[in-house]
Formats: structure tokens, C-alpha cells, sequence
């Protein structure tokens, strides 16, 4: 039962991770990690989410 | 520390044994394929053939490629590692990188062009997708993505600029160009063909835009970043439109607000694209592009999966009489117009753009390279196979009722059907009338571009597998599930036609290359849409259906930029000292140049109506003076003309390109070799992976 629990976590940590559902708490953890020294705030989720979708979609994202 | 690369591990007794097993599996099941010549054959064979040729190839090949040849080195750091800034550089896991390799490499391509080219038989564009991808297609993403990491993941165009000079730089760049547009006007005709007169598609086709946007709102505005839970509620909005979908059809005033014919349809799709392209990306983009890739790895799972459940049967021949040229699909002989045909699920030059560029920035691996170079496009190839196996369990009448245009089989049912008959397939008018019913259509003959004849076969093998009274269901789910994600390819494509264009005018005028100023957004969409819009026009009016000429030109063009691609890795592999080992890019280069020039060369001079552009539009030219044009030709047929001599053009430029190019590669090689003066090679130095300390050290 316990194993099935950690499995479960692992696979939806793993949804989460491949489709860029937990981009904001791995950037809050980045910021804290190695800006957080330059002081300032890090960006709320909802600016993040925008300026995230705009640079994603810049470059060749999709083929044929 | 892991191993380098598996291959690195001897292969014990039980593992020859099972390898041996292997290989006679996989021999046996393409002599199966290749020399079976009764009525049917089960799909199961080529299931086999192709996991026995992925399995050897990957094991064997790959690992020559990587260990050998790249000489791949998991001690030393990755740009993602180096330049890590958790934006675009960000060390991620190898099956996490891999499912976004695949996720943007496979499109719709992989789907059309088997289709398509199954008018051959099963059999040449079976060989082509296998051989193909484990000799040219897997070779070229994995090398490309390697040499990018080693470059800090700089594009393709960047590395030919680098390595060959600026004709290299240059040529990619017009290339990359020109293929966008004619790719989205082909998509674009595809799902126009697949909507037109048929009010259920149109109406789940257009309700995708809404259910988008509803997601976007979601995602960015009420629970901002929560992706998984808005695909989810997308998905679900999708489905539940496909079922409305059927009631808006069986509803006699509201069936006509979504019926159209095709050059309607293809007037709302450019609006729809200029509309996509400069909306902010967050409102219909990304949301689109989240619910096609859920429904796109989810439907080839299902698909996969019913595949191996039910093994149905093959009734198409391994070759048919059209291997001559005188196909009704396209026009054009066995070689060179399969290679052409079959583009991505073989070899893709698009792809080369994925794995330079973005892939490589979040490798934390270099040894990944391998698997996600080379693996994902096995997967692609895959996918290949299971298009072939949804095409050929229709019977070949039905296949080529659906597929072949009606200027060239007849308008009318019984003509229609008269002519396939006489071709020696079985069909009957009665027949395909109780087909287009099970499936919720009108009719479906002349419905050209392969989606609609994927999305039957599909359904026919899906409601075995998962209850067949959901047959109209099933069929327009597959058209819903393929619209889908050519509209996510259009949107993106124009997206990024417009950027470059940005890019190229900002030259002249500098604020034109700001990507937030309105009256700049504005001005390159409307370029770019017109762009492919004007093909796509012009396909809808054309009486042989638009795809028999412009399927042609995207493959010519899209084999093009994959021997783009091969000449820069051939020059960096001579670059590097590996001159005896440049024949795993050399080989496929030259199988490309062959096919690319022989076909570019016969759709310009070949005297063959259906094939030579110039011939088209000479013979077009004189019947029009002469006034024996049936009238609905007339006023189309300088339009048509014209489009001839474009797309005539057109193919002239790839021609010329890729020859411009491959002589700068000869010249470049013959001067590396003979240690004058070149393009020095733009390696990043190395260092050493913090990966492999923190190991020495734990």
C-alpha cells in the first residue's frame, strides 16, 4: 500500500514536471537559491505564467 | 556515475542468443511483408518487422554512432548545466526531455504522408518509413542534437553559418522559410477537406477555438499555472463538443451555420491564422497547444494499444498498378515520389530545427543525446507505421474513393466508382453511401489530403476495439484529434514565419524587428498569412485537389532542409578528424540529393500533365486561348496557370539551394582535407561535468 502511495506521488510529479505544471514552485526555488541576494521580490505566478508562455512560444516549438 | 552509454556493456551468452532471436523475427517478418501475395495480410507483421528494426538498430547502430563516430562524453557538462538560468538552460530529466522532443517533432506529418503514399501498396512506403528512419531520419536528429549541445544548443542555421560560411547560413534560413509557408498551406488544405460540407466537423473543429480560449483564461487568469487541471477540464470541453457536434448535424437549421464549401473554409482558416498570430499567445496558442499535445500522445497510445489488441487484417495490395505514375492521388512514379511523399516519419528536415536550438538546452546529459535523439525519432517512425496500418485496413475501392480527387475520378457517385472499378478495385455506390452514414458524413468521396481517410480507418479500428456503435463518434473524434493539432502546427508556424520576417526587415527599417509594436505585428502576419494563404486558396479552387501539387513541393522542400542539415554534420564530422566515419551522414545526404533533384526535376520538365508544372500550365495556356475549356475552368484557369508557374518557381529555388549548397560542402571538405584555409570548428571548450565531481567525491 505504502509502495503504491510513492508510486502514485512519482507518476504525478512526473506529469507535473512534463507539462510545466510546477514551473513556477522550480523558479520560486531558483530565485530563492541564487537571487534572492540581489534582493527584490520574485515575480507573482500570474506574470511569471505570461512572460513564461511568451518566450516559450518565440522559437520553433512545433514541427510537421 | 552511470555508464556511458549502454553499448558499452558486453553482451553475454543469453544476450547474443536473444539478439540472434531478434533479428530472425524481424527478417522473417519483412520477408512476410515483402513476398506475401494473398488476399490479406495481419497487421501484426509489420508491427514486428518494425520493432525488430528499431530494437537492432538502436542497440547496434546507435550505439556505433554514439560510442564511435560522436564519441559521446557524459563527463562533460552540458550547456544546460553550464548556462543553467532555469529558463532556457535547465538540466532535466532524460524521459521528461525526451516526451517534449517527441511532443514537437510529431505533427501531423507522419500521418498524411503514409496515407498518401499507400496508393503504391503497403509495401515501398513500409521499407522507406523503417529504413528511412533508422538510416537517415534518427541518424540526422541525433547528430544535429549533439552538435548543438556541443555549441551551447545554437540552431541550425547558426551552425551553418558557423561551418560552412554565409551561402550555408543563408540557404538555411530562405529554406526554413519557404517550407513554413507551403507546410501550413498544405495543412491548412487538409483540414479544409476534411470540413467542408460536413457541418459535424466544421461545428467540433471550430468549437476547439473557443474551448481554448475558456483554457487559457483558466490557466492564466483563475488558477494561473495550474496546466494539468486546465488540460484536463479542456479535454473533457473537447469531447463533449465532438458529441455536440453530431446533434448540431442532425438539426436541420443548425447544421447550415457550419456548412461550408472549401474555398469559404479556406477563407476562414487564413482569417483564423492572421486572427492566432497576433492575439497575445497565453489567450489561444498555448492552450491549444496543451489540450493537441494531451490528445495527440494519448490518441497514439490508444491507437498502439488497439493495434496490438486486435491485429486487423491488410486488405491493401504490397503493390498496386500506380507504382507507373499514373496514380489518382498524386501524380509521379515509384521513385523518386514515394521518398518525397513520405517525408516526416522517415526523415524530416524540420526536425533538425527542434534538435538544434531547443532540445539541446535542456539535456543534462550528453549520453542522453541518444536516446532522445535517435529514440524519439523511432517513436515517429512508429507512428508511420500505424498511419500505413489505418490506411490499408480500408479496402483499397473505399481508400481510393476517399482520397482520390474528383477532377480526376468524376463528380458524380456512379462516375466516381466506375473509375475505380475499372482500376480493378471493388467499390460500390451503395457501399460508400452506408460508409459516409456510419461515420455521420454526407459523403466521402473526394474527401483528398489523407486526414479523412486516417480518421475512417481509425475509426473502423477503434470501434472494434472499444464498441462499434460509436463509429460517427469515433471518425469525427479522429478529424477533431487531427484539426487539433494542425491548427497548433499553423499557429505556431505563422508565429514563427512572422519573427523572421521581423528579424529579416528590421535590416531595413529598424523598428519593424519589434515584436510588441503593433503596426509591425500586424503588417508581417498579414505577409506571412498571405503567404500560405494564397496557396491554400488556390488549392480549394484547383479541380485535382490542391494536394497532388502542393504535397510534392513541402516534401521536395522538407527533404531539402534535412540535406541542409546533413551537409553541416558531414562538414563538422570531416571538421573533427572523423573523415572515415562521414558516411553515416554522407550516405543519407546523397540518398536525399538523389531523390530531392530527380523529383524537383521531373515536377518541372516532366511532360506528364499531372506532374510537370510547366507542362500543366502550357497545356492550360493553349486549351484557354483555343476556348476549349469547360466553363467553371475558364474563370479559374489563369489563376491556375499562374500557380503553376509559382510552384514551378518555387521548386527551381529548392533545386538550386540545395545544389549551391552541397557544391559549398565539397568545397569546404576538399579544403579541410587538403589542410587549406576554412571555417574553424565552433566546438565549446570542454569542462567537466559537476555531475561526475559530486560523484568522485560522494
Amino acid at each position: 500500500m505504502k509502495s503504491l502511495k510513492i508510486v502514485a506521488r512519482q507518476t504525478w510529479q512526473m506529469i507535473r514536471a512534463f507539462s510545466g505544471d510546477d514551473a513556477y514552485e522550480r523558479y520560486l526555488e531558483h530565485w530563492h537559491k541564487y537571487h534572492a541576494s540581489e534582493g527584490g521580490q520574485p515575480l507573482d505566478c500570474k506574470t511569471f505564467f505570461d512572460t513564461e508562455q511568451i518566450r516559450k512560444w518565440e522559437g520553433v516549438r512545433r514541427c510537421c | 556515475m552511470r555508464k556511458i552509454t549502454a553499448s558499452t556493456k558486453k553482451i553475454g551468452l543469453f544476450g547474443i542468443l536473444a539478439w540472434i532471436g531478434v533479428t530472425i523475427l524481424g527478417a522473417s517478418a519483412i520477408g512476410a511483408i515483402a513476398l506475401h501475395r494473398g488476399e490479406t495480410i495481419n497487421s501484426v507483421w509489420f508491427i514486428a518487422a518494425a520493432v525488430c528494426v528499431y530494437a537492432i538498430s538502436y542497440r547496434f547502430y546507435s550505439a556505433f554512432i554514439a560510442t564511435k563516430v560522436l564519441m559521446l562524453d557524459a563527463s562533460r557538462a552540458t550547456p544546460a548545466e553550464r548556462l543553467n538560468d532555469n529558463r532556457d538552460f535547465v538540466p532535466t530529466n532524460k524521459w521528461i526531455v525526451f516526451g517534449h522532443h517527441f511532443a514537437a517533432i510529431a505533427g501531423p506529418g507522419p500521418l498524411i504522408g503514409p496515407t498518401l503514399a499507400v496508393q503504391f501498396g503497403y509495401l515501398p512506403g513500409t521499407l522507406w518509413i523503417l529504413v528511412g528512419a533508422v538510416l537517415g531520419g534518427c541518424v540526422q536528429d541525433f547528430v544535429m542534437l549533439f552538435f548543438s549541445t556541443r555549441r551551447n544548443g545554437r540552431s541550425l542555421g547558426q551552425m551553418a553559418r558557423d561551418e560552412l560560411g554565409a551561402v550555408g547560413g543563408f540557404a538555411a534560413l530562405a529554406g526554413v522559410m519557404v517550407i513554413m509557408i507551403i507546410l501550413i498551406a498544405v495543412l491548412g488544405l487538409v483540414v479544409v477537406n476534411a470540413m467542408k460540407h460536413s457541418p459535424w466537423a466544421t461545428s467540433t473543429v471550430a468549437a476547439t477555438i473557443p474551448i481554448a480560449i475558456l483554457v487559457g483564461l483558466y490557466m492564466r487568469n483563475i488558477r494561473p499555472g495550474r496546466v494539468v487541471e486546465g488540460t484536463l477540464i479542456g479535454v473533457a470541453l473537447l469531447l463533449s463538443a465532438v458529441v455536440a457536434g453530431g446533434w448540431i448535424d442532425q438539426h436541420p437549421d443548425l447544421r447550415q451555420w457550419f456548412d461550408y464549401g472549401g474555398s469559404t473554409l479556406a477563407l476562414m482558416i487564413i482569417a483564423y491564422g492572421f486572427t492566432a498570430a497576433v492575439t497575445p499567445v497565453w489567450l489561444l496558442l498555448a492552450p491549444r497547444d496543451y489540450l493537441s499535445t494531451f490528445m495527440k500522445i494519448g490518441t497514439m497510445l490508444m491507437l498502439a494499444i488497439a493495434v496490438i489488441i486486435l491485429r486487423p487484417e491488410i486488405k491493401m495490395p504490397a503493390l498496386t498498378q500506380f507504382i507507373d505514375g499514373t496514380g489518382p492521388i498524386f501524380g509521379g512514379t515509384l521513385f523518386p515520389f514515394v521518398f518525397i511523399t513520405i517525408a516526416c516519419g522517415a526523415i524530416s528536415g524540420f526536425h533538425s530545427l527542434i534538435s538544434s536550438g531547443t532540445t539541446p538546452k535542456l539535456l543534462s546529459n550528453e549520453a542522453d543525446a541518444r536516446l532522445i535523439g535517435y529514440g524519439a525519432m523511432m517513436v515517429e517512425s512508429f507512428v508511420a507505421i500505424m498511419a500505413i496500418i489505418a490506411a490499408t485496413v480500408l479496402d483499397p475501392g473505399v481508400y481510393f474513393a476517399i482520397n482520390s480527387p474528383a477532377g480526376i475520378v468524376g463528380k458524380e457517385a456512379t462516375e466516381a466508382v466506375a473509375t475505380i472499378n475499372s482500376w480493378g478495385f471493388p467499390v460500390t455506390a451503395v457501399q460508400m453511401q452506408q460508409l459516409a452514414t456510419d461515420m455521420g458524413e454526407t459523403t466521402l468521396f473526394a474527401r483528398t489530403g489523407g486526414a479523412p481517410s486516417f480518421a475512417v480507418g481509425m475509426a473502423s479500428i477503434f470501434a472494434n476495439a472499444f464498441g462499434s456503435s460509436l463509429m460517427a463518434m469515433w471518425y469525427h473524434f479522429a478529424i477533431m484529434f487531427e484539426a487539433l493539432f494542425i491548427l497548433t502546427t499553423l499557429d505556431a508556424g505563422t508565429r514563427v514565419g512572422r519573427f523572421m520576417l521581423q528579424d529579416l526587415l528590421s535590416n531595413i527599417y529598424k523598428p519593424l524587428g519589434r515584436t510588441s509594436w503593433y503596426p509591425s505585428v500586424f503588417l508581417t502576419s498579414g505577409i506571412f498569412v498571405s503567404a500560405w494563404g494564397y496557396f491554400l486558396y488556390i488549392g480549394t479552387l484547383d479541380p485535382l485537389g490542391g494536394i497532388n501539387s502542393l504535397w510534392p513541393l513541402f516534401g521536395i522542400a522538407n527533404q531539402m532542409l534535412a540535406a541542409i542539415a546533413l551537409c553541416v554534420a558531414t562538414t563538422i564530422l570531416i571538421k573533427s578528424g572523423k573523415l572515415r566515419y562521414a558516411w553515416i551522414t554522407a550516405i543519407p545526404l546523397t540518398w536525399l540529393i538523389i531523390i530531392t533533384s530527380s523529383a524537383a526535376w521531373e515536377k518541372l520538365f516532366s511532360p506528364e500533365l499531372r506532374i510537370g508544372f510547366l507542362s500543366h500550365a502550357q497545356d492550360l495556356s493553349t486549351k484557354f486561348a483555343a476556348g476549349t475549356l469547360p466553363p467553371d475552368m475558364a474563370t479559374i484557369a489563369q489563376q491556375l496557370i499562374f500557380n503553376d508557374y509559382l510552384a514551378a518557381a518555387l521548386t527551381a529555388f529548392f533545386l538550386a539551394t540545395t545544389w549551391i549548397l552541397v557544391l559549398d560542402t565539397l568545397r569546404i571538405s576538399y579544403r579541410i582535407i587538403t589542410g587549406k584555409p576554412h571555417p574553424p570548428l565552433s566546438e565549446a571548450p570542454h569542462e567537466f561535468s559537476r555531475r561526475i565531481e559530486n560523484w568522485t567525491r560522494n
